[in-house]
């Protein structure tokens, strides 16, 4: 049927880009946009409020959940590297590990904004800087619960023997969102804890 | 020809079988994942909505013809210029544009379906429910309250008029719910388009032998991740404002109503370039087929595309001159609007070259594409009249611009699209469509396009703000809205035709072989319509027009690329 003809000198092999890697990166480049545009709003109204209370009055700088999370990229590049080589059992301690970390994270954030809610009386419709701070810090909270949820299910696939070897490039896909998360809180941590505070 | 049971992937929907009922046949349009089936689905969609958008524009245009009309109440006029501008970006131009693309894109790259198929599916489905939700508004948008129907903000719903305090019930709640439905399916979609260009070419096409298309569909799909996030943003700010209270564009809680003018305009203006990118694909595939003439710098082609790509994504400020920017800010957004006419008018030259010297054939796809090219010149023209801040200053706001965009989006994407249909159309359906009724559409719908937005710049001139509902007399804006609005009525039988041409040809239409123009990109090297495989072994190209060598051997491009 085709026409095309196929009778060509052999050529070198012809390879591309890996599709899932593509694809991620297309979502994140996406994602990046709207955190962008969170952020600008943040920054565009600090010190923009009429009533208080301030970002210094009530902001305390959570340098444990940073921590936490930050180093969940260190494991999850590590439970990458140990399931490419198939060590299977250091996966699992390291991928459980990374999801720990992510989960203190969030919990962390949860007590935070519980402390803001019942101890400062800050919501997110008592000033403008409530509104900002709980979208922005709400928005990546969010996106740290998408990634406990595709950790936990990676987690749960692993506990259960259904995880090999030959997964690595799939998990290592998902370990780019992780990535992300954790990239943009260092953004996040930055404008709204040391910037806006 | 290979066999249908040759298991492949992305196609889980059976061979048609004969005598399968309509239950049957729908059960296997709702569940597929085949680029071709997803892609017939976008652009019916689009036709649907094409229609319910064309009704809102032909109910403004009576309710315009003359002064003093009382055709529709005022309420009713703001519902309308909001849903047809919102159902004519949204839901008409970019799925249509989309239909195109996922359609052709992997036929035109060598591949079976795109990158990834669910998604695909997803992507339309989200876009689609979108656009119902938006039209659920008129049933269901008074909520509890008692107030609003459709949204009534205008497309580009500035605060504080989507505040809960001017905008009471829920009609606003749909437009936004509704663009942030179609908005998710609209970024998977520009994932997938990517994804599918970049990983799935065949062998042999590398990014210098890639048809133009693909290339203008990459920088478009690129864009799109980075100009429909902004209004996501935007929307779910919105969503906070009026559902939790927050105060994102409430000045008097220190909000601001300009952030969102940005906000929206970040993703407003290179949307502009988000759908004239495919309309230069199309033509940019037309052209040379019908002027038997490779495209003329293919490479600067594409590096004038990805510069649109770029600069256009810097411009968007020139929507807000008279919001009283500064005045660097002024000089900077009249800088790069300037500057972004620089690659668009290479492009034009291009195609201009490329006709030069060639055999012109002049059937419909060509027809439209002239068209085309002679009215983007002039949208483009008076761009740049706009894109000068004093000029804007006096003319923002008035018919000048809607015509002004108009000219763009009728003129230039509209005609683009109707080329694409009756020059792809053979290849969707495996019948042409008939070049008599095809030339009717083509001349009255020139007729009436130039009888409406010629004269629309007239009473933009003579001070006609947009968006009223009517007008005195005695102000000499009479003739010129009773003249664009028998405009409208050329321009209605001529999308009559276009629909009757469309059904009849499915049915009576030439049948049309593989390659019915004597192209040269490899869509044309499968059958029309194409098997759900596509090709049934993957093909090897060699240059930009794989089936012009393969049709001549003894000159093939490759020697010269």
């Amino acid at each position: 049927m085709s026409p095309i003809p196929a009778n060509m000198p052999a050529q070198a092999p012809w390879i591309l880009p890996s599709r899932g890697r593509v694809g991620m990166f297309c979502l994140i480049a996406a994602e990046a946009a709207i955190f962008t545009i969170f952020i600008v709003a943040y920054i565009f109204y600090l010190g923009k409020s009429v009533t208080g209370p301030t970002p210094r009055q009530v902001l305390e700088v959570p340098i444990f959940n940073t921590i936490c999370l930050l180093s969940s990229s260190l494991t999850i590049h590590l439970a990458e590297r140990a399931l490419e080589r198939g060590q299977i059992v250091p996966f699992r301690v390291l991928w459980f590990v990374t999801f720990a970390l992510g989960a203190i994270f969030l919990g962390g954030t949860g007590l935070e904004w519980h402390r803001l809610i019942y101890t400062r009386g800050l919501t997110i419709s008592t000033n403008l800087f409530g509104t900002t701070y709980y979208s922005l810090v709400g928005l990546h909270a969010f996106h740290v619960i998408v990634g406990l949820l595709g950790l936990g299910l990676v987690l749960a696939l692993a506990l259960a023997s259904k995880l090999k070897q030959e997964h690595a490039a799939r998990v290592g896909v998902f370990a780019l969102y992780w990535h992300f998360v954790d990239a943009v809180w260092v953004v996040v941590f930055t404008v709204v804890y040391i910037i806006g505070r | 020809m290979a066999s249908d049971s040759v298991p492949i992937s992305g196609a889980i929907g059976l061979p048609k079988e004969a005598g399968s009922t309509w239950s049957e046949t729908l059960h296997e349009w709702v569940i597929t994942v085949d680029h071709k089936k997803l892609g017939l689905m976008y652009i019916g969609s689009a036709l649907l909505f094409l229609v319910i958008g064309g009704i809102e524009a032909a109910i403004m245009r009576i309710q315009l013809a003359v002064p003093h009309a009382h055709f529709v109440s005022p309420e009713v006029f703001n519902r309308m210029f909001t849903m047809h501008g919102t159902t004519m970006i949204f839901f008409v131009a970019m799925t249509v544009l989309f239909g195109f693309g996922i359609y052709l894109v992997p036929l035109m790259i060598g591949t079976r379906d795109m990158a990834f198929p669910r998604l695909n599916a997803w992507g339309f489905w989200m876009s689609f429910f979108g656009g119902l939700l938006l039209y659920f508004s008129f049933i269901g948008g008074d909520g509890l309250y008692g107030a609003g129907s459709a949204p009534d903000v205008g497309w580009w719903a500035y605060a504080p008029l989507t505040s809960t305090a001017f905008s009471k019930g829920h009609s606003t709640d749909y437009w936004t719910i509704a663009l942030l439905v179609a908005g998710f399916g609209t970024v998977a979609t520009g994932v997938n388009l990517v994804t599918t260009i970049i990983t799935m070419r065949c062998p042999g096409m590398t990014p210098g032998k890639m048809p133009l298309l693909a290339w203008m569909y990459l920088v478009m799909a690129g864009m799109l991740l980075f100009t429909i996030t902004p209004l996501t943003a935007a929307q779910l700010m919105l969503m906070v404002d009026r559902y939790l209270g927050g105060h994102f564009f409430d000045t008097q809680a220190g909000g601001s109503a300009v952030i969102w003018m940005h906000f929206f305009w970040i993703f407003g203006h290179p949307e502009v370039y988000v759908l004239i990118i495919p309309a230069f694909a199309f033509i940019s595939e037309i052209v040379p087929v019908f002027s038997r003439k490779p495209i003329f710098g293919y490479p600067i082609m594409v590096a004038a595309t990805v510069a649109i790509g770029f600069v256009s994504m810097s411009v968007w400020a020139h929507h807000m001159f008279t919001v009283g920017m500064a005045s660097y800010s002024n000089a900077f957004f009249v800088l790069t609007t300037m500057v972004v006419g620089i690659p668009t008018g290479i492009k034009i030259f291009n195609w201009l070259g490329t006709m030069w010297g060639g055999k012109i054939r002049y059937a419909v796809p060509m027809m439209f594409a002239l068209g085309f090219l002679f009215q983007f010149l002039g949208a483009g023209l008076t761009g740049i009249m706009l894109g000068a801040a004093p000029f804007d200053w006096q003319l923002s706001g008035s018919y000048f611009v809607v015509a002004h965009f108009h000219y763009v989006i009728v003129g230039g994407i509209l005609f683009s699209v109707f080329g694409a249909f009756y020059y792809w159309y053979p290849k969707m359906t495996g019948r042409m469509l008939n070049e008599t009724l095809g030339k009717w559409h083509f001349w009255l719908f020139l007729i009436g396009f130039h009888l409406t937005f010629d004269t629309m710049h007239i009473p933009g001139i003579l001070g006609m703000p947009r968006r009223i509902y009517t007008y005195e007399p005695g102000r000499g804006w009479e003739l010129w809205n009773l003249i664009v609005s028998i405009g409208a009525i050329f321009q209605t039988v001529a999308i009559l035709c276009f629909v009757v041409n469309l059904i009849w040809s499915y049915f009576r239409g030439r049948p049309a072989g593989n390659d019915p123009w004597d192209a040269w990109t490899l869509e044309w090297a499968v059958p029309s319509p194409p098997p759900a495989y596509n090709f049934a072994v993957i093909p090897e190209v060699r240059s930009r027009r794989p089936l012009w060598d393969a049709k001549h051997p003894e000159d093939p491009d490759w020697k010269y690329e």
